[in-house]
């Protein structure tokens, strides 16, 4: 047994405290935004923010996460309008099949508390999310409109 | 083929929401002594692909599968610019397998992949929407008693013109969705169209960044159970012995189940229960007769197909051995393709629930028939017992079409857990080694040239495996796979966009134990390396510049050209190139497109930067211009990806790579910037989610050239130590 705050809300989830918290997320919470791309911290399709940082969250467990602030996709847009970020993912079309776009999202969002106005080569260090449809031409130009809005 | 199917009546039929996940609450009892066919809500079918509520919301029908190309989007612009409906009114749906097997395959081809959405379902669809418009504006002139041919129809609205009265479509859907469809409908010229075109909005974007979209993964049925699988590691081995009572008491362990002959899965409550029980399991394989191959066993069998006698012929002109024999300078190169997998974000997943009297499927698959097929042939049941769900694809690229082996897995184990649905997901280690890979194959060009630089010969002799002879073997000629020579075909789809007056282009087909499949852009891939980097290695031999060599050899394939100077001219082909950067060019006809590309490199030492790749497509039509950009962009990822880093390696009879960390996928900051050149020229419907995917990689494998003099043949670029940043 553990208790996660994940978008603010408390959940008790019942697991051993070892689960990478991206199953705890899926299958104990039941948000299913954060996606299974590798289980090893290679692709980011799992990315969430643990106190506002980005973390990879197959490979981070339960225990590491009791007691932070735990934010996901679903938990993103606050009162119900969308994050800048996914307005700008909106605007620019970026995503094709979506399945890494909830990952790569929360990586931008945190991309940009840290440097609200990034260059490319910001961009390029910090946003190592995979994505098999190749949607990164729109995802820099999506991530340069976000940081103007 | 639409004109007579709909009004099936008297029969219950359910629609699938296109937002699956969201309800699965489907079935809808039609009353009986009905004629309207209606949808899940009751709103009535104008006919199979349009229906129509109320408030004027138009649902389209899509056959084909979304998986991020925008078909689903693409090819509702098709319906409602012959419907003349409100754009901002269209939404779509899936109709499921299973009805359209019941209707007598109303929907046609499901089947999503050789980048047909579009330009095989073109013509259909649009009169789809033309037969609706005309029975909607029938309808209101019945009601109105006015000849039709005084009304009107625009943006959902029908207008009497005499006398100014309009309704609209929600209004009159009822009255229409009773009357007998016209036989014939005139379909308007493209110089009319108002929405074909247009790069409007794709429909299906805001799900994709809430979080609120569903793929296979996500999917949630009450009560439903969770498999992690494993199936032999060297492919056509079996199960030999598993010890599931070292397992069954760990957390959340349901059941431990072999499937089929060669894969075990372990059934929990929670997925990652299953598979953590999985990985403790112990299994003994018995590994067959393959365990013995390996990557080198499998080179040397296709290096000896290079210069074997017996070849199938695709294209014999002339005389090449004389043409060759004579020729003042012989040029000849083997280059060599790997086996890749197609690793989409998504790893394969299937949902299953089976009882004696139906068993039901949703998935995310690329043809909804084909995952059909295989939901009967796993379930024993007869069609009218079964159903399939599509659910939105996180990545096909060709892996989730022609394949349903997950369907059959999960089907297998639902079948021993009845009553039960079980949603099998595969770890990606599963996914990297169970792939059904791009195929692998060398090439052996031989060119002559003349005294005066012309090419008078060429034998362009592939060797390795063949897709069709290992999925399709029904759609083999004469034991000869067609497929295999795309790009290089003498006419159609795939045309060779050289004219050479001693041409022999054939193929030793060499097949391997490793499962072959669709790899997006399929043999393009590899044919447009062989052909477009020999093409620069004869030009080079000749003395003469890349574009003028090919020029010569193209003035009877115009639409070829016609891209290729295209892209010469945006980038700059012929004028100095900024300090350190080194162009390429290649060039293909491909699923009906022609394309071309010009690669912009510079190279330091062993790290090349792809700069910027310009490219020119030329797909007749372009129904969303920017979707199209995107797909050129992301084409690019997927093909430059291929070419700098992936390969998958037999060892011991099975596939040596197992996640992203050795079979890696390019990042956001080594993407080069993509500029595109959409240029229509009418008259024919061409792909596009592959055709621009096979110019990347020669393109820059040229300007590599250029930049080094070294000639590179053998790939990924990794194994050379060459790395993209």
């Amino acid at each position: 047994m553990a208790r996660l705050t994940i978008n603010g809300k408390s959940s008790e989830v019942n697991v051993d405290p070892n689960t990478p918290l991206l199953w705890a997320i899926r299958e104990q919470v039941g948000l299913t935004g954060t996606k299974y791309g590798c289980g090893m911290a290679l692709c980011g399709a799992c990315t969430v923010h643990l106190d506002g940082r980005a973390v990879r969250s197959c490979v981070t467990t339960v225990s590491a996460a009791v007691g932070k602030q735990i934010t996901t996709i679903e938990g993103l847009a606050a009162n119900g309008a969308l994050h800048k970020v996914q307005k700008a993912w909106v605007d620019n079309e970026v995503p094709q099949c979506g399945y890494c776009q909830a990952g790569m999202i929360m990586a931008v969002a945190a991309l940009l508390k840290d440097k609200p106005k990034p260059t490319d080569a910001d961009i390029d260090a910090s946003i190592t999310n995979i994505c098999r449809c190749g949607t990164f031409q729109q995802v820099r130009e999506a991530i340069h409109a976000a940081a103007k809005a | 083929m639409i004109t007579k199917a709909p009004k099936v009546g008297r029969r219950s039929f359910i629609i699938g929401s296109a937002a699956v996940g969201a309800g699965l609450a489907l079935g809808l009892k039609i009353p009986f002594g009905t004629s309207v066919v209606r949808a899940q809500d009751g709103s009535p079918e104008i006919n199979a692909w349009i229906v129509i509520r109320p408030d004027d919301t138009v649902v389209v029908r899509i056959a084909r599968s979304e998986m991020g190309q925008g078909t689903l989007t693409g090819l509702a612009q098709m319906a409602a610019e012959e419907l003349e409906c409100d754009w901002s009114k269209v939404t779509t749906e899936y109709p499921t397998p299973g009805q359209s097997v019941a209707r007598k395959r109303v929907w046609g081809n499901f089947s999503t992949g050789g980048s047909r959405g579009i330009r095989e379902s073109n013509e259909y669809v649009r009169k789809g929407g033309a037969t609706a418009r005309v029975m909607l504006v029938q309808a209101a002139a019945d009601t109105w008693k006015v000849p039709a041919s005084e009304c009107s129809a625009a943006n959902s609205v029908i207008t009497h013109k005499p006398s100014g009265r309009t309704t609209t479509y929600g209004k009159v859907a009822e009255a229409a969705a009773k009357l007998t469809p016209p036989a014939e409908v005139a379909l308007k010229d493209p110089k009319e169209w108002k929405l074909i075109g247009k790069s409007v909005k794709r429909l299906d974007t805001i799900g994709k960044v809430t979080g609120a979209q569903v793929y296979g993964a996500d999917l949630k049925l009450p009560g439903m159970l969770n498999a992690a699988i494993k199936d032999c590691p060297v492919f056509g081995g079996k199960v030999k012995s598993f010890e599931a009572d070292k397992v069954k008491s760990m957390p959340g362990v349901r059941h431990v189940v072999q499937v089929g002959d060669s894969a075990v899965a372990v059934v929990a409550d929670t997925w990652w229960q299953a598979k953590t029980a999985l990985d403790a399991l112990p299994i003994a394989w018995d590994e067959g007769p393959n365990k013995q191959v390996s990557s080198a066993t499998i080179a040397e069998m296709l290096k000896a197909g290079l210069d074997a006698d017996q070849a199938f012929v695709r294209t014999q002109v002339g005389d090449v051995k004389s043409a060759i024999a004579g020729a003042a300078k012989k040029v000849e190169a083997v280059y060599a393709y790997p086996f890749q997998n197609h690793a989409p974000m998504e790893p394969m997943n299937a949902t299953a629930k089976y009882t004696a009297d139906k068993c039901e499927v949703w998935v995310p698959t690329q043809n909804g028939e084909a995952a059909f097929a295989a939901t009967l042939a796993a379930s024993g049941l007869p069609a009218e017992k079964c159903e399939v769900y599509k659910i939105h694809l996180g990545g096909g690229f060709g892996r989730r079409g022609a394949f349903h082996d997950y369907v059959t897995q999960a089907v297998l184990i639902a079948k021993q857990v009845p009553g039960t649905p079980v949603k099998l997901l595969w770890t990606r280690e599963e996914d990297m080694t169970h792939g059904r890979y791009h195929p692998v194959m060398q090439a052996k060009l031989t060119g002559g040239l003349d005294a005066s630089g012309n090419l008078v010969g060429l034998h362009l002799r592939l060797s390795g495996q063949s897709i069709l002879a290992a999925v399709f073997p029904q759609n083999l000629q004469d034991g000869r796979d067609n497929a295999t020579f795309q790009g290089l075909d003498p006419s159609g789809d795939f045309t060779l966009g050289y004219t050479v007056p001693n041409l022999l282009i054939d193929h030793a087909m060499r097949n391997t134990h490793v499962p072959p499949g669709f790899w997006r852009g399929v043999n393009i891939n590899q044919n447009a390396i062989f052909l477009e980097c020999f093409l620069d290695e004869l030009a080079k031999a000749s003395g003469q510049d890349a574009l003028e060599f090919r020029r010569k050899l193209m003035s009877k394939h115009p639409k070829h050209l016609a891209v290729l100077n295209a892209v010469a001219d945006r980038a700059g082909w012929g004028k100095p190139a900024p300090q350190g950067v080194y162009r390429g060019l290649a060039q293909m006809m491909a699923f009906g497109s022609y394309v071309a590309a010009c690669a912009e490199i510079s190279v330091s030492g062993d790290k090349v930067k792809v700069r910027r790749i310009v490219c020119a497509t030329d797909p007749g039509y372009a129904v969303n211009p920017a979707q199209i950009e995107r797909q050129i962009a992301g084409s690019f990822v997927y093909g430059l990806s291929a070419l700098f880093m992936e390969e998958c390696t037999v060892k011991d009879g099975r596939i040596e790579q197992t996640n992203f960390h050795n079979y890696d996928s390019m990042r956001i900051a080594q993407m080069p910037k993509v500029e595109s050149i959409i240029m229509p020229s009418g008259g024919f419907w061409g792909g596009v989610g592959e055709p621009t995917i096979c110019v990347a990689a020669p393109a820059v494998m040229n300007a590599y050239f250029a930049a080094t003099g070294k000639r590179i043949r053998t790939f990924p670029l990794k194994n050379h130590g060459i790395q993209m940043v």
